[in-house]
């Protein structure tokens, strides 16, 4: 089976968020964590995206948008949710306008917690996404094979 | 003894097997160059190959079979152009091959009717306008300095083309960043991480499809270096050396361009390209006229 694992493209999507956890996970592919050692690319096309990161919450207006962006991704996909508010919907929960998490659009793999999320967290839940794309991709070939034989 | 015919078809083979192989490995020493420029560490050298064998890997989530055919058909030309060259064959027949594959990627790229790829396509226009003057004037350039089309021929004189036409290398030169997409003319799609227009001619192809553009894109920067090569090439089996070595130069100058300026728009490129084309290109050719007389 291939190693996909080595080249993760992202896409990194703003909901409600404050840009906070924006400014976090952009400061990942600064000097100074470059995460594109890695293989990491952040691209802003949903078409050529493999891991989906949102930041902040899910009101009325952004909710189509995502569920748009999520249909766009050819599998196989892995969604981050980074910072308390795509996670839960944060100190914003109780507003008329949010719906909540990213969970209540779209099928969430991983949660990164933190307000804002810190660069480090943001590359763990990144570690985690990618481990869970191969292993998403590795599922599967092996579905794949056991339909063939 | 091998003949001219078996020497013709062994170096043709070679660009089918090694261009690949050696473009994919550009583009990785190309993006870690650029990391160390920018103060960062930077992918692995063989990181362009595990982005390629991904894409393949990935879902065919394409709005038609049409944009695969075209980017099939976009390889294709590029490999035929690659191959004409170094088999020896005309250069203009490469050029044209060249264009005629340029062609089938704004097809594929059109086909979607994509808004974003519409724009990428209208700046890949934009961006053929600018730099086809400049080719064709090169393989003018060649044939007025070493008085044929074929590259066979140009390889077998005694002095270096360069040093007849040193304005048509200086003009190919620039509009090789266009070619190779490096900023400030990477108009219709770019390799940087943040674009504009999402990514061009490139935004909806998808997996396999994106995967083929790519590989064609290292075909395609082979074929073009080994035109920068053909500048300094002579009957003399030394000169290659001096060849290549000028390849690195042009390709680290490329590499420095790419990480020092910021995009231009399509009129300014388009004036920029010209200009130059007019200045060195027209430049060298009155030149010549005039010694050749």
């Amino acid at each position: 089976m291939k190693n996909i694992h080595k080249s993760p493209w992202l896409l990194h999507y703003d909901g409600s968020s404050c840009n906070g956890c924006d400014i976090e996970v952009l400061a990942c592919t600064t000097p100074v964590y470059d995460v594109e050692r890695f293989g990491v690319v952040n691209t802003g096309n949903p078409m050529h995206a493999d891991i989906f990161l949102i930041t902040g919450g899910i009101n009325s207006q952004n909710e189509d948008v995502v569920k748009q962006i999520y249909e766009q991704m050819p599998g196989p996909k892995v969604v981050v949710a980074v910072g308390t508010c795509a996670c839960t919907g944060g100190i914003f929960k109780e507003c008329y306008n949010i719906k909540g998490g990213v969970d209540t659009v779209i099928p969430v793999d991983i949660y990164v917690p933190g307000c804002a999320a810190r660069p480090e967290s943001i590359i763990d839940g990144v570690v985690k996404a990618v481990a869970l794309f191969q292993e998403k991709h590795d599922k599967k070939k092996r579905k794949e094979r056991a339909a063939k034989s | 003894m091998l003949n001219e015919f078996g020497i013709r078809v062994i170096c043709m083979a070679l660009y089918i097997v090694a261009a690949p192989l050696l473009g994919g490995l550009l583009d990785g020493l190309d993006r870690k160059i650029s990391a160390r420029m920018q103060g960062r560490k930077g992918p692995s050298i063989l990181q362009p190959f595990y982005d390629v064998a991904k894409l393949t890997q990935k879902q065919l989530l394409s709005v038609n079979r049409f944009q695969l055919l075209m980017v099939m058909s976009y390889l294709f030309f590029v490999i035929m152009s690659g191959v004409l060259f170094f088999g020896g064959f005309d250069m203009l027949l490469c050029f044209f091959s060249l264009s005629t594959a340029e062609m089938f990627l704004i097809l594929a790229s059109t086909s979607t009717h994509s808004p974003f790829s519409t724009i990428g396509t209208h700046r890949e226009m934009a961006q053929m306008m600018a730099y086809e003057p400049m080719i064709l004037l090169t393989a003018v350039g060649f044939y007025l300095a070493a008085g044929t089309f074929q590259v066979s021929d140009i390889i077998e004189g005694t002095t270096p083309i360069i040093l007849y036409a040193p304005g048509f290398f200086a003009g190919f030169v620039f509009v090789l960043s266009i070619k190779l997409r490096k900023s400030p003319f990477d108009l219709s799609t770019t390799h940087h991480a943040h674009q504009e227009v999402v990514k061009g001619v490139t935004t909806e192809m998808v997996g396999v499809e994106y995967a083929l553009t790519t590989v064609t894109e290292w075909y395609e920067n082979i074929f073009l270096f080994g035109v920068i090569g053909l500048f300094f090439v002579t009957a003399n089996p030394l000169s290659f050396i001096g060849a290549i070595a000028a390849v690195l130069v042009v390709f680290f100058l490329e590499i420095l361009i790419d990480n020092t300026s910021a995009r231009v728009k399509w009129q300014m490129m388009l004036k920029m390209a010209w200009g130059v084309t007019i200045v060195t290109g027209g430049l060298n050719l009155f030149i010549l006229e005039l010694i050749k007389r």
